[in-house]
């Protein structure tokens, strides 16, 4: 089943095209990795399919709500984290779940269960009342991880959500995508770590606004005769014209 | 007389009503002409470590010198002869790129004239921009600014503060070609990175986290000092197969890497065969295990956990 569908989604602000034609489908359950250089127009990209900014033209549909007429419904279907924004530093874990799960129209006895798994599941019982500041930023994009998916989305869009972490929780991080993916959760991801491109199913190579590359990690590096995912995105990104300065 | 000494140093924060320890007695030395690395995650310390070195910020406790200059006594000599970018861009949004550029310059009684030399590489790639104002440049132009602001006075040691963070691959690359060039005019040159990749690029790196350092020493020496016989396995489902591996009481580790998992064993070799006979027996296609060289990632995970046990 598809829930994301994409067709020549373009973003133009003045003469300038940030997203440039862009046209694929994402599978439920899939890690769709989302690759590209500083300035290729990921961000755009994923700001549209969130329903936070309208394309200029093209068509797509998310969680099976069409952007243009539905994005309100989107943004109750999705879950989003990035590194630079993911939760509130001056709630406590506690609240913060609170505020998410309210936030996305959760039952209050929803969110008490919802609570003590998520705290059980990343062992926090003993912080659940400290102040989420408090915490080393590896636990706290594990969490802003879980509080993302408290309501179940269908869809979940991580932007560059390891950045900065240790190498252990980095990998740690990655095992509850894997969970996720493997619970029928789709996962979509950017990153500027090679290897963590290599566990996405599906990878896309965005260049000067266009999808340049897509396809599984096995095709894309036998195809650019590249020995592992960081080969093929230099291969590929080496050609952007418009880059980055 | 080393470029820079670090003797003991500490450092500690209030946050509410707890005490956090950003350093704890670290001591190190970085050679002249050297190119050395802070490889760590964020909350290791690199960046109050960096704010000691450049006199923005007092130590606790413990001494530490930049170009013969104590870093509390001799500040205002060492504010002459370091460069620091910081990892949050520091320039002045609302003057252009050549403005800024001059300023920086005036500050240090310099023109940019006298050392264009210098910045010459870098300065070209955003000389086309020099009218624009440098809020509105891109995140690579920025940094590229900052790194040109960052020289324009001649420095002797150089801070660079996180300047791949959030970088993509192919710009990260070019901008370590940037630090080798420097590094060929007699810059000594301090670089903190979460990236552990980039350690290789570097003379000698220290790994830090949580305001220790875990190892120092050039990158091919770390990398030796791993004591384990490190295995890399594949097989057809690599999620089940990370699954299955953690299962065995044989596995002592074993963490994704990319397109193959790094394992190593509790005992001798001979586990290694009867997992690998294991996993076929619970149904894993193409299982493949091969022995590697440990990368500088392996070890600090390594280091990682050694420091939690002790």
């Amino acid at each position: 089943m598809k829930v994301i569908s994409v067709r020549n989604l373009t973003k133009r602000f003045g003469s300038f095209t940030a997203v440039d034609n862009i046209t694929f489908d994402i599978e439920q359950g899939e890690i769709f990795g989302f690759l590209g250089a500083n300035g290729a127009g990921k961000t755009t990209a994923m700001r549209m399919l969130c329903g936070l900014s309208r394309p200029t033209s093209g068509e797509a549909s998310v969680a099976g709500y069409d952007l243009y007429k539905n994005a309100n419904r989107i943004k109750e279907n999705i879950g989003y984290m990035s590194q630079k924004f993911s939760l509130y530093e001056d709630l406590t874990i506690r609240e913060n779940i609170r505020f998410y799960g309210g936030i996305y129209g959760l039952s209050l006895s929803d969110i008490r269960s919802k609570t003590n798994l998520l705290v059980k599941k990343l062992k926090l019982e003993d912080s659940i009342n400290s102040l989420v500041k408090s915490l080393p930023l590896g636990w706290k994009q594990k969490l802003a991880l879980s509080v993302a998916m408290i309501h179940d989305p269908k869809i979940v869009f991580l932007d560059e959500p390891t950045g900065g972490v240790d190498p252990i929780t980095r990998r740690e991080f990655w095992t509850l995508i894997f969970e996720a993916a493997d619970r029928g959760t789709t996962v979509f991801v950017t990153t500027h770590y090679m290897d963590e491109a290599e566990y996405c199913n599906r990878v896309a190579i965005m260049v000067d606004g266009q999808v340049e590359a897509l396809d599984t990690t096995g095709v894309l590096k036998a195809k650019y005769a590249a020995k592992d995912m960081g080969e093929v995105f230099l291969q590929l990104a080496r050609k952007a014209k418009r880059g980055d300065g | 007389m080393q470029a820079v000494e670090v003797n003991n140093i500490r450092k500690t924060f209030k946050a509410g009503k707890s005490v956090v320890t950003a350093l704890h007695d670290i001591s190190f030395g970085v050679d002249r002409g050297e190119l050395f690395g802070l490889i760590g995650p964020d909350g290791a310390g690199k960046t109050t470590l960096f704010r000691i070195l450049t006199t923005l910020m007092l130590a606790g406790s413990g001494t530490a010198s930049v170009d013969g200059f104590d870093v509390v006594k001799d500040f205002k000599q060492i504010r002459k002869r370091v460069g620091y970018m910081p990892g949050r861009f520091s320039l002045y949004q609302d003057l252009t790129v050549q403005e800024n550029l001059s300023f920086f310059a005036t500050l240090f009684n310099t023109s940019i004239k006298e050392n264009y030399d210098l910045i010459k590489d870098i300065y070209i790639q955003i000389e086309k921009f020099k009218k624009r104002k440098a809020g509105a440049l891109s995140g690579g132009m920025k940094q590229k600014l900052a790194l040109c602001c960052a020289l324009i006075h001649k420095p002797s040691v150089l801070f660079l503060d996180e300047p791949t963070t959030g970088v993509d691959a192919v710009s990260r690359r070019e901008f370590w070609e940037l630090l080798h060039n420097l590094q060929k005019q007699t810059i000594t040159i301090l670089v903190s990175t979460p990236y552990m990749d980039e350690a290789g690029l570097c003379d000698r790196v220290a790994l830090v986290q949580e305001g220790r350092i875990l190892g120092i020493d050039t990158p091919e020496a770390i990398t030796k000092q791993f004591d384990q016989v490190l295995w890399s396995a594949r097989a057809e489902n690599m999620f089940k197969l990370l699954t299955d591996l953690k299962a065995q009481q044989e596995v002592n580790s074993c963490f994704p890497f990319g397109q193959e998992h790094h394992v190593t064993f509790n005992g001798s070799e001979e586990n290694a065969r009867l997992v690998e006979t294991r996993l076929n027996q619970l149904g894993h296609k193409s299982v493949r295990f091969e022995k590697i060289n440990p990368g500088i990632e392996d070890c600090f995970m390594e280091l990682m956990e050694q420091h939690k046990k002790s």
